[in-house]
């Protein structure tokens, strides 16, 4: 039978509209493709993260779960309604002074739901906050600013210039909350191809193709199929050495989602494809499903250039561990396990492509468009300077988007096609294709001297890389630097593999393998002072790494090393937990503890140079442009780096435009990850503001603390009672900027010798966090109640981000702790594969740390990465504290919690 | 980008609607909170009737006897309704399904014809003893919710039938009803164990019991051996009459939110509670 299309006519934000379209169409998607209200986000097409909130005659609804025939005659309103006359509501307002939006992509459904609430109940109470937002999923804020921006709309505006230190609202804020935002899957142009990936349905497998030519006949619409045989290097990884993963695979898939062909065509003729049609001859073959399997003896090589699966081995050694084992009074020892967890950031992959003469240019959400560029050349033969990535708003990203994904598949596309190509992941394919954080098998022992001192540590971690290399590498790195925790430990060894599985591609997940290797030294740091009857705080004070002390890797800290100050800001805190949760266990009903956990984190690549640079211009008319190469994947780096480089300029913040990310328009800033923009593009950024400075105080013949006036064409310089005017006009030659600064910055490091010694860093962030929890005991379900944070930042260049990174990093470490587990073939969507919503997230307390890092920009280091290392490991000795019951396996799901308890002799 | 197959139909009339379904192979669209998350990957190619234009299967209505729920009632529709208290555990379900934007699109009826093992609805209905009406242009039939949720997504509706109510018995007596879940997150979660449980009382003793367990087999089960157990049973003691037992009627699997083994235990964890707070709400 053929489609039914019928004009539907209905309302939307009190406008009437009538679209032609089959009425079994998903709203979300007639507004957004029909009505090019692209506002209206979709996260998952299944109702399971409520991106797609709209009110429908009033109520929330999810806009994907509500076939358009439904709607006829109806009002629909959707965030592009909320402002009126272009004046942000009260709601939105707050959301922008509470950093309520950071990356955005939530941002739309969170309104809508809140405003549904708030238009029966004016002044709501938190629980009906969170009654009301419960359907909506954020994976960056944690929540607490959004309940908190929900229920105080009328809340004055406290913004200032912005100055270094300003609680300064995201100067990239406002797109966010007015629908107008342009994401990785709101830039493909009306006509536009579009591209499927289809994959293996299985983890290990052989395949053929078949007569595609044929299929393409029998599929009008379907324009081109592109095999690894129109890809000209079908190789790729994000190190220039380790080129092992294919664009579409050659015969072998290696993973259940491994990209086999690519399906180009128009929306219908591919929507009536299923994978199923596709002319593929499958042979499955026996799948090495994890760590053990790939390391038992005689299995097959997954690559042949590693014929033992072990990708890269890391190794820090520091004295004779094993001697000094010897030695120790007492030793503690243990071993842990983690799974695959998730990025799960709100926005699928997506991006599209056009070829524009001899070049290509590729829209797409990323957090690094430089390397995107290189490795797109790369796969294309092409010379860099014919790839121009522009990165669109990134919907999330915690790792996830540093590797490519739709990227060189739109490039292709776009460039054996002619037309634009646009690609959107559905949310399981973008669970089942991209990277994961990696799963560990760790085993650790710690000795320790009577009188409450460390004295050896020996640690074994194995990391599960999946399929192909990735990240792998520098989590195998990464993690020996810090795996004897941010502790004076004289004689440490620490060993590291990344081993090739079948399973998907371990990659880039905040923290790179630090927040697996927490929870083991952690865990060890409790049983010791347990075993030397100490408390547990005083115990990780007397060992904890402080400005002076040498590192594992034999590095001194000379400055910024805030982690006593950090413990001291909890002791309060701590023994009112521990007190209260002793109290509260006296009497009957769900047991309480409090656990405490530190953590510390190296600052940028480990031992690799990462330079950043900016750029700031000033054009005849008197406009400053950050020209930004550092991505704001939510973070808020955009505000950061416009902060900073006002500060060091001595503007007001709110003079700058930004341009971010373009590989045209911007200098490379390096890729948004390890916690390093702020650190080392921020002080790009302020080198940048200080040339550009120089250069306008040099035209004015003024001293250095002479203070700049941007006023129009003219810049006014007053140095003292000396007023000098700049003539932007005048040195115009019709070149947009008049004037520009640069600048550039690469964190001093050195390389590790082979025993892993040496400079990793140039600097390291470091934290103490207090979990409360509450555990049903007879459930095994716990109920994180508490989270006391303390965080050695340097300097908060915005205390509201900071605030906002560290909320929403204990979101995912809480995640992380109690139920996220990404397992291939069954929990590839948001409802079997579970993250913390609104109603799980504890109360959050800060206690900010502010150690100045002397290389840092006015004293700034990463909080990003920090935000979460801690959490799991603290909610962990909460459970120990609670019951005396040590987890050793996370996610710690209520049924594993329970099997443990019942072990432990719990009733 | 998605494709758009089949027909859709939209009826306003009931009797249209079931000439409709006479021919067979329709798939029937109500609030669409399982139809849509079922076609995220694959083409959706079914010929569908979509029943939200019958405004006659609209509104809660008391029948006297009964109260007729029409198929068009959403999880908001039942928390709002102001409904008796022995509604208290169908009202508690509804409040845990999904988010907000669930409860507002999302059918009880459909949740019953979806007939997930871990739907919501189910054990609460269970407890209420309540039956599904089935129209046809065949004529009319009432199924007790065991007699018509089979299987795991399956049900006794024939494909000419279209299920257009839920019938709930009034109980004779004063009663209270309670609805725990156990899931592993707060909102948007799946149940891993949920319990629903009426109980009937007479002066301080329990005078009828229905006791209902979810997502523990392949159809929620009602504890039939425990019911009985409870009956005559002073109303402050209820929770130690528990026994493992009880529960052997369930069937729990292992799957990607528990263990069997778990569930079993959560089981009897939840059975006890659930009798333990109903008791209570009857003391009241």
């Amino acid at each position: 039978m053929k489609p039914r299309t019928d004009a539907i006519a209905f309302t939307v934000n009190g406008r009437p509209v009538s679209v032609a379209a089959p009425p079994i169409r998903r709203l979300a998607d007639v507004l957004r493709d029909d009505l090019g209200l692209t506002g209206t986000k979709i996260g998952c097409n299944a109702g399971d993260c409520g991106a797609c909130t709209v009110l429908l005659d009033g109520a929330q609804v999810c806009a994907c779960l509500v076939a358009v025939g439904q709607v006829r005659g109806r009002g629909v309103t959707t965030v592009e309604g909320l402002a009126a006359n272009g004046k942000l509501s009260a709601l939105q307002n707050s959301f922008h002074r509470h950093g309520a939006a950071q990356c955005g992509i939530c941002t739309p459904g969170m309104l809508m739901a809140a405003s549904e609430l708030l238009s029966r109940r004016p002044t709501p109470t938190e629980a009906e906050v969170k009654d009301a937002l419960g359907g909506v999923l954020c994976r960056c804020t944690g929540y607490l600013k959004i309940v908190e921006a929900v229920m105080n709309t009328q809340a004055p505006a406290a913004n200032g210039a912005g100055a270094v230190g300003a609680r300064l609202a995201k100067v990239d804020g406002v797109p966010k909350l007015n629908g107008t935002e342009r994401f990785g899957a709101d830039v493909a142009p009306a006509d536009c191809l579009w591209l499927r990936v289809v994959r293996s349905p299985h983890a290990s497998a052989r395949f053929t193709l078949g007569d595609l030519a044929g299929f393409q006949r029998r599929h009008p619409g379907l324009v081109r199929i592109l095999t690894h045989r129109d890809v000209p290097n079908n190789r790729f990884g994000v190190y220039p050495d380790i080129k092992d993963q294919p664009v579409l695979a050659e015969g072998v898939a290696r993973y259940r989602g491994d990209a086999v062909l690519a399906l180009i065509g128009t929306a219908e003729a591919l929507g009536a494809i299923g994978d199923e049609d596709v002319p593929i001859a499958w042979v499955e073959t026996p799948a090495l499903a994890d760590i053990a399997a790939a390391t038992a003896p005689g299995v097959a090589a997954l690559h042949a250039d590693k014929p033992d699966n072990v990708l890269v081995r890391g190794l820090v050694r520091r004295g004779d561990a094993a001697a000094a084992m010897e030695r120790a009074d007492i030793v503690a020892e243990g071993s842990f396990e983690t799974g695959f967890v998730e990025h799960a950031y709100i926005e699928p992959e997506a991006g599209c492509a056009r070829r524009v003469g001899e070049r290509i240019e590729i829209e797409v959400c990323t957090q690094t468009p430089v390397m995107d560029r290189d490795e797109v050349a790369l796969i294309m033969g092409f010379e860099r300077s014919r790839v121009r990535v522009i990165p669109t708003a990134c919907g999330g990203g915690f790792g996830g988007k540093l590797d490519l994904s739709v990227q060189p598949l739109v490039a292709l596309g776009a460039w054996l096609t002619g037309r634009p190509v646009a690609c959107t992941y559905t949310r399981p394919e973008s669970m089942r294709a991209t990277t994961k954080r990696h799963p560990s098998r760790i085993h650790v022992r710690v000795g320790a001297t009577r009188d409450g001192k460390l004295a050896a540590m020996e640690f074994g971690g194995d990391f599960d890389t999946g399929a192909y290399a990735s990240w792998g590498p520098t989590v195998a790195n990464r993690v020996p630097v810090h795996a004897s925790g941010p502790y004076k430990v004289p004689a440490v060894l620490a060993r590291t593999r990344a081993i090739y599985t079948n399973g998907p591609p371990s990659g880039a997940f905040r923290g790179f393998g630090v927040p697996q290797a927490a929870i083991a030294h952690e865990a060890m740091m409790d049983e010791l002072a347990l075993r030397l009857d100490l408390d547990p705080l005083e115990f990780r004070l007397m060992n904890a790494l402080a400005v002076g002390d040498e590192t594992a890797t034999g590095q001194r800290l000379t400055a910024s090393a805030g982690l006593p100050a950090c413990l001291r800001g909890l002791r309060p805190h701590w023994r009112r937990a521990r007190t209260e949760a002793e109290a509260h266990n006296r009497a009957n009903g769900p047991r309480r503890g409090a656990g405490i956990a530190c953590m510390w984190y190296g600052i940028g690549n480990t031992s690799m140079s990462n330079p950043s640079s900016m750029q700031v211009g000033l054009d005849a008319k008197g406009r400053l442009t950050l020209y930004n190469g550092a991505v704001d994947i939510g973070q808020g780096s955009n505000t950061i780096m416009v902060q900073i480089c006002a500060e060091a300029l001595g503007v007001p913040a709110d003079a700058f435009a930004i341009v971010m990310g373009d590989t045209d328009r911007t200098l490379d800033a390096g890729k948004t990850s390890a916690s390093r923009q702020t650190f080392v593009s921020g002080n790009a950024a302020r080198l940048a503001g200080l040339d550009l400075r120089r250069r306008i105080l040099r035209l004015a013949n003024a001293g250095e603390g002479a203070r700049i006036v941007i006023d129009g064409a003219r810049v006014r310089v007053e140095d003292g009672v000396t007023v000098r005017e700049v003539d932007l006009s005048a040195l115009d030659k019709g070149g947009g900027d008049v004037l520009a600064g640069t600048g550039s910055f690469d964190p001093p490091t050195t390389t590790l010798d082979g025993n892993g010694q040496g400079v990793p860093y140039s600097t390291y962030g470091f934290a103490a966090q207090i979990a409360e929890i509450e555990i049903d005991v007879a459930l095994g379900l716990v109920k994180v109640l508490k989270v006391t944070a303390a965080h050695d930042v340097g300097r908060a260049i915005n205390p509201t981000q900071v605030e906002g990174q560290i909320h929403g990093g204990i979101a995912q470490g809480l995640g992380f702790a109690l139920m996220e587990e990404y397992v291939p073939g069954r929990s590839e969507n948001l409802h079997d594969y579970l993250i913390p919503t609104v109603g799980d997230m504890p109360a959050v307390e800060i206690v900010l740390v502010e150690d100045a890092e002397p290389l840092g920009p006015y004293g700034a280091k990463g909080v990003g990465e920090p935000a979460l290392i801690a959490t799991a490991p603290a909610i962990f000795g909460a459970i120990h504290h609670a019951t005396g019951v040590r987890i050793r396996r996370a996610p710690a799901t209520p049924d594993r919690i329970r099997a443990a308890l019942v072990e432990a002799g719990h009733g | 980008m998605r494709a758009i197959m089949g027909t859709y139909l939209r009826p306003t009339d009931l009797n249209e609607a079931l000439r409709a379904m006479s021919a067979g192979g329709l798939t029937v669209l109500a609030g669409g909170t399982d139809y849509f998350p079922a076609r995220v990957e694959r083409p959706a190619t079914e010929d569908v009737l979509d029943i939200t234009g019958l405004s006659e299967l609209g509104g809660i209505e008391d029948r006297g006897g009964h109260y007729r729920i029409g198929a068009l009632t959403t999880w908001s529709g039942i928390i709002d309704a102001g409904l008796p208290r022995w509604f208290d555990g169908l009202k508690a379900a509804g409040r845990e399904v999904g988010g907000r934007q669930i409860q507002n699109t999302g059918t009880i009826v459909g949740n019953v014809c979806n007939a997930s093992p871990a739907a919501d609805g189910i054990p609460a209905l269970l407890a209420l003893d309540a039956s599904v009406e089935l129209s046809s242009s065949r004529g009319r039939r009432l199924l007790k919710i065991d007699e018509f949720v089979l299987g795991n997504r399956k049900t006794a509706r024939a494909a000419d039938e279209l299920a257009t109510a839920l019938i709930v018995p009034k109980p004779g007596r004063e009663c209270r009803a309670v609805f725990l879940k156990l899931g592993a997150r707060k909102y948007l979660v799946i149940s891993i164990v949920m319990v629903a449980a009426v109980l009937e009382f007479d002066r301080g003793l329990v005078a009828a019991a229905r006791i209902a367990v979810g997502a523990c087999s392949a159809v929620a089960r009602r504890l039939a051996d425990f019911e009985h157990a409870l009956i005559g049973a002073p109303l402050d003691d209820l929770a130690s009459r528990v026994r493992a037992e009880h529960l052997s009627v369930l069937a729990p699997i292992d799957d990607i939110r528990a263990g069997a083994a778990y569930r079993r235990d959560a089981a009897l964890t939840l059975v006890r509670r659930a009798v333990e707070v109903a008791g209570r709400e009857c003391r009241r």
